[in-house]
């Protein structure tokens, strides 16, 4: 029996390597979901250029925020990027409903195949990854300012005398009270107002919300909104956590459509489950638990490889592996949504 | 002047003409059932007065204003309410979320309507905060009919209200069709169970290849030896 301070150690040891990564990643990933999820439900297509409307909100916020910042304006100890993050869902918002103007609504009054929208999407996509290339460039870019750490690693080594230290990052903080904030908000939303309401029941059955007298315009106009807002938010927190590049934006598209599907599209509440079952099975799959079992087993039993499942290089498989799989035991996701 | 007519009404989807230029009417406080063997354009002509199809030629009017060129929203806004045969509840909602769907274009208090549905339908009261996708088929057709109601409407048009649903769920739903006709409104159907539903129509329209056969008093109809042969089974 390993010491309780070992298994505190290894405790911590996974909540600073896995636990609080994943929470926060996944935290992005449910959101992302949530956007796709939504115009799923709504617009009844897949929409390949999320991850592009994400990377589009975000370059705007980071032009924003470095105006802010040479302006002297700043946040204290949160970073810039927050007070820049409405500049950069208008412009979000502005664009989805531009492009709605200009190529789904075409596609929808002329009553196209869902596969149609879905194609017209990848040439949405194209577009912008070209817009934000050759406005912000493909290149890392740094935008965070304000304090790093939450929580040092030092620090709470020094507090606590464990010889694990935990390390939690004003980004990954923000990023979980964030989420929970909008998705306590967006359920608010969707169950409570009316026009939340319209939209549910245009998503469950569009010809009797037609007949209803629900106006299918506003339906469509708040879902790009929403899903701009919710899409530029995520791409922020995820910019601020890691750093932004747009190619990074455009593979963030596999995860969250994993996430999305394997909640059951469609279904709010799985998106952000699903967002959750990928971070995790991502980073669990991806972390090398040597040190950890070095605190849990006794010495003769200790392993000498990195016990590492999956190369951090491959966690893009995961996601893909997740989807295969779900999409032939349970193509309804786990919340039975629609299926593709 | 009858309140809703659509007059001579003829059109299809697209390919052949369902419609040959048939004539259909009804009247506040009255039940105008139309009734024909399958393929006749019962359907068709009961979608074409609601504007879900276009017309060649012939035209709709509601209380004296000619309302053909009108979307069905726009109708609906006009006080037309319409029940699909299939599909006619929000089955991801509430029974509660149902009924307020209905009255969607409504600005003023609901409440009141809220309350006759729920007397008109005691079950759906005591199921509010159910799923309506997890009903019985008979209940699903009381959300159904609630959420038409819920507009205030002067017309109530159904789709075969009753397919599917028991004999006896079936009775209980003609008596309700009744009471909301007591209301002062107008009702039109279609239906499938052609002798019951035309014991409580005042007026019957018999439909064949989309043109009037037979036009008469649901009792006159039920008596007319030719109806009862060709349409009624004797």
């Amino acid at each position: 029996m390993p010491d309780p301070t070992e298994i505190l150690n290894a405790l911590i040891l996974l909540a600073n390597f896995v636990v609080v990564p994943a929470l926060s990643y996944g935290s992005q990933l449910a959101l992302g979901a949530l956007g796709v999820t939504l115009i799923f439900g709504i617009l009844r297509f897949a929409n390949f250029a999320h991850g592009e409307i994400m990377a589009f909100g975000t370059m705007v916020t980071i032009l924003a925020t470095w105006g802010l910042q040479s302006a002297g304006i700043s946040l204290g100890p949160l970073p810039t990027a927050l007070l820049a993050m409405p500049v950069g869902i208008v412009a979000a918002a502005l664009f989805c409903v531009f492009t709605d103007r200009v190529v789904y609504r075409h596609y929808r009054d002329n009553k196209s195949a869902p596969v149609v929208l879905v194609i017209a999407s990848v040439g949405v996509m194209f577009i912008m990854n070209g817009i934000v290339r050759f406005i912000i460039g493909p290149n890392d870019q740094q935008f965070a300012d304000g304090e790093r750490f939450i929580i040092k690693a030092r620090d709470f080594k020094e507090l606590t005398g464990l010889s694990e230290g935990l390390t939690i990052k004003v980004s990954q903080g923000l990023t979980i009270c964030i989420a929970v904030l909008l998705v306590i908000a967006l359920f608010w939303f969707l169950q409570r107002t009316r026009t939340g309401k319209a939209m549910r029941a245009f998503s469950d059955n569009e010809d009797l919300a037609l007949l209803s007298g629900i106006n299918p315009d506003r339906v469509v106009l708040v879902t790009w909104i929403i899903a701009a807002t919710l899409a530029t938010i995520a791409g922020t927190l995820y910019g601020l956590d890691k750093s932004f590049k747009p190619f990074t934006y455009f593979q963030l598209l596999l995860p969250i459509f994993a996430a999305a599907i394997v909640g059951g599209i469609g279904q709010p509440i799985g998106a952000i489950v699903g967002g959750y079952v990928v971070a995790f099975s991502e980073v669990m799959l991806t972390y090398a638990y040597k040190k950890f079992l070095i605190y849990l087993l006794p010495e003769s039993w200790q392993p000498d490889t990195l016990v590492q499942l999956l190369s951090t290089d491959y966690k893009f498989a995961v996601s893909f592996l997740i989807l295969v799989i779900v999409l032939l035991v349970r193509p309804t996701g786990i919340f039975r949504g629609k299926v593709l | 002047m009858t309140y809703l007519v659509g007059e001579n009404m003829t059109g299809g989807y697209g390919g052949a003409d369902i419609l040959n230029g048939c004539t259909i009417g009804v009247d506040k406080g009255e039940i105008a059932v139309i009734v024909g063997p399958n393929g006749a354009g019962k359907s068709t002509a009961m979608k074409a007065m609601l504007g879900l199809l276009k017309l060649r030629q012939g035209q709709v009017s509601l209380d004296g204003k000619d309302i053909t060129g009108l979307t069905p929203q726009a109708r609906v806004a006009n006080g037309i309410a319409f029940v699909p045969q299939t599909r006619n509840v929000f089955v991801s909602m509430t029974v509660e979320e149902n009924l307020e769907m209905g009255a969607f274009l409504r600005r003023d208090d609901i409440s009141e309507t809220l309350h006759q549905v729920f007397d008109l339908f005691p079950i759906l009261k005591e199921k509010r905060r159910q799923i309506a996708g997890e009903l019985s088929g008979g209940q699903r057709q009381q959300v159904a009919v609630g959420r038409a109601l819920m507009t205030h409407p002067s017309v109530l048009m159904l789709d075969e209200p009753t397919a599917g649903v028991s004999p006896i769920v079936m009775d209980e739903l003609f008596d309700r069709i009744l009471e909301i006709r007591d209301a002062g409104i107008a009702i039109l159907m279609v239906e499938q169970n052609a002798r019951q539903a035309l014991n409580i129509a005042d007026r019957g329209y018999v439909l064949v290849i989309g043109e009037n056969r037979h036009t008469d008093t649901g009792a006159a109809l039920l008596a007319d030896p030719e109806v009862r042969r060709s349409f009624l089974g004797g």
